[in-house]
């Protein structure tokens, strides 16, 4: 479990995370969203006590991860930018981490298995290209076998079977009851692999929900109501948690209800209704939305 | 999770996350043992015994002191012992190598930091152990205990080498029991190993390899070879330069006026070898990795 309280941190003039609050819970894949520079590196850096909170607190499974006794129990981190040594080979990276914990070089050697590293292991991890960079860094996240896993753009430069085994690894980790975060750029990937969603936007907070909430409420999931009656369907609809929009021609697009209650309601009214398709926003779709709304918000438009 | 901003999105406020479909979450298992200072050491080892520069480094280190010690000893006029040529004297000149070799351990103990600073493994060395100091003493212990052993042995090695090839020339018979010879060949190491201490605090300070680098050859290279050519009435810091001051404790101190005895002298480097690594490890602790 990864919890965030009121965390703030600024470089100089620029405030990269800026009052960030959020809970990563236990037993499930959580993304971790944002456009570029919306301070998700950041916050994953303050996660693992690289960088220092200017306020607020980090606590990863309940406790200060400075001051953990087993760190590496507790959290494993692959981080945006490479953190290996070029001229040691990924055996001797993987080595040298586990061997501050005391973890066995049977262990290493299964992490390097698993990573598919096996055939490379004894190179210099200098000539590694970007996609075995990554898998080393998996492997060394995964190394103490810890209870929260943190990755940053996991996916990035692996190859489609890499891609796969990410998305699969994720998950059992899940399933054994880890924690798992996880950002990417990739909302498909996203979408398939995530359960619950954390977005950020400009070092702020914009939605902490499941991929499921999350989508559903973005404009263009709902229904696509065609009617000779337009304006009076709409009044006849709207309620509390009902949007309807109307763009001055025969079409309604209706959110927060469904095509049977609109179908029903309709008939009742004895209104006329040609076409009725219900429509589902793609993750992609629902985080620009969302992310342009931040923007808005911040520029001080009401919504 | 109350208090949170949701713009767009209104239902499941303070509701929990919804339950996941996977079974109720067990105690993950875990291999990994908590950190200590000895398996952060064993960590450190690991690094710098798989580096190919820590070999090349310590072989060239090997090859200064005992190759230059046996060339001097070799060549030129035969030393002999007098009034004003001590036999200490003698073996700190047979140890000149020493001044070449704390430029090439001064690179190993710079990198040991800035390397993994330039690399950007720092971050997953200092991920594993936040706590961070135990790296800063895990280097310090790894490199010390690398250098002092072989150091020591190299030093006592030339002192045999150029003994007997000074002897078989028709030069004095110098031995350890001479006055100041064995301080001379066990200061010669002790001199490294503090040196290398100090370069190990400029990499971690400096973090940048070219910064680190130039700030020891300027400590231990050009500062006391452009002090030496000032005039003397404005040079009286020159000897408790770090080189001049450690100088002392093995006989090749580039100022004319040795002014502080040999452990004194050893002693105001171990000071600043101090000052240096207590500067290291506050901003170690302090600033952003």
């Amino acid at each position: 479990m990864i919890e965030i309280d009121g965390l703030t941190k600024r470089y100089g003039d620029k405030t990269a995370v800026d009052g960030l609050s959020f809970v990563v819970e236990p037993g499930v894949v959580t993304g971790f969203l944002g456009p570029n520079g919306a301070g998700k590196s950041t916050t994953m850096r303050m996660i693992a006590g690289l960088d220092r909170p200017d306020s607020g607190t980090v606590r990863v499974n309940g406790k200060h991860y400075p001051k953990a006794p087993a760190p590496m129990a507790e959290l494993g981190i692959l981080l945006d930018a490479r953190s290996v040594h070029p001229g040691l080979s990924a055996r001797s990276n993987l080595l040298a981490l586990a061997r501050t914990a005391g973890i066995s070089r049977r262990r290493v050697d299964e992490v390097i298995e698993l990573a598919g590293l096996a055939e490379v292991a004894g190179t210099r991890a200098g000539g590694f290209s970007l996609g075995m960079g990554q898998r080393l860094g998996v492997a060394a996240a995964l190394l103490g076998q810890p209870q929260t896993v943190v990755l940053d753009e996991p996916v990035n430069g692996l190859d489609p079977d890499g891609v796969r085994w990410i998305r699969e690894l994720l998950k059992s980790l899940a399933a054994e009851g880890r924690t798992v975060l996880v950002s990417s750029h990739l909302m498909s990937e996203m979408a398939q692999t995530a359960t619950q969603l954390v977005v950020l936007g400009r070092g702020k907070l914009i939605t902490e929900a499941s991929v499921e909430d999350f989508v559903d409420h973005a404009t263009g999931t709902g229904v696509l109501v065609r009617t000779p009656e337009p304006v009076r369907l709409g009044q006849l609809l709207a309620a509390p948690g009902i949007t309807v929009i109307n763009d001055g021609t025969d079409l309604l697009r209706v959110s927060g209800t469904t095509a049977e209650q609109i179908g029903a309601a309709a008939w009742r009214a004895h209104l006329p209704v040609y076409e009725l398709t219900p429509t589902h926003a793609s993750l992609e779709e629902a985080f620009m939305q969302v992310t342009q709304d931040s923007i808005e918000y911040h520029a001080g438009a009401t919504r | 999770m109350s208090a949170m901003t949701r713009p767009g999105l209104t239902p499941a406020q303070g509701a929990p996350a919804p339950a996941p479909m996977t079974p109720a979450p067990i105690a993950p298992v875990t291999v990994a043992g908590p950190v200590t200072q000895a398996r952060v050491v064993r960590a450190e080892w690991t690094k710098l015994r798989a580096l190919r520069s820590t070999r090349w480094c310590t072989l060239i280190t090997v090859a200064l002191i005992v190759g230059v010690g046996a060339l001097v000893a070799g060549s030129g006029t035969v030393y002999r012992v007098s009034a004003g040529n001590s036999a200490a004297a003698g073996i700190s000149g047979a140890l000149l190598g020493v001044l070449i070799a704390q430029l090439v351990l001064g690179v190993v103990a710079v990198l040991a930091f800035s390397g993994e600073y330039g690399t950007g493994m720092i971050r997953a060395t200092l991920a594993v152990v936040p706590a961070r100091l135990p790296v800063l003493w895990a280097k310090l212990i790894v490199l010390a205990g690398l250098v002092l052993p072989v150091t020591m042995l190299c030093a006592f090695v030339d002192f045999f080498a150029a003994t007997a090839i000074e002897s078989a020339r028709g030069g004095s018979a110098i031995t350890l029991t001479d006055p100041g010879v064995l301080r001379t060949v066990v200061g010669s190491s002790l001199y490294l190993t503090v040196v290398v201490i100090i370069g190990l605090a400029l990499g971690a300070l400096l973090r940048k390899t070219a910064a680190g680098l130039s700030a020891f050859a300027a400590v231990f290279f050009v500062i006391p070879i452009v002090v030496g050519t000032l005039p003397h009435n404005i040079t009286g810091f020159a000897p408790y330069l770090p080189s001049n001051a450690g100088g002392d404790l093995w006989g090749l101190s580039m100022t004319s006026a040795h002014a502080l005895s040999p452990w004194t002298g050893f002693a105001v480097l171990c000071g600043y070898a101090v000052v240096l690594t207590a500067a290291a490890a506050w901003r170690l602790r302090r600033r952003d990795a």
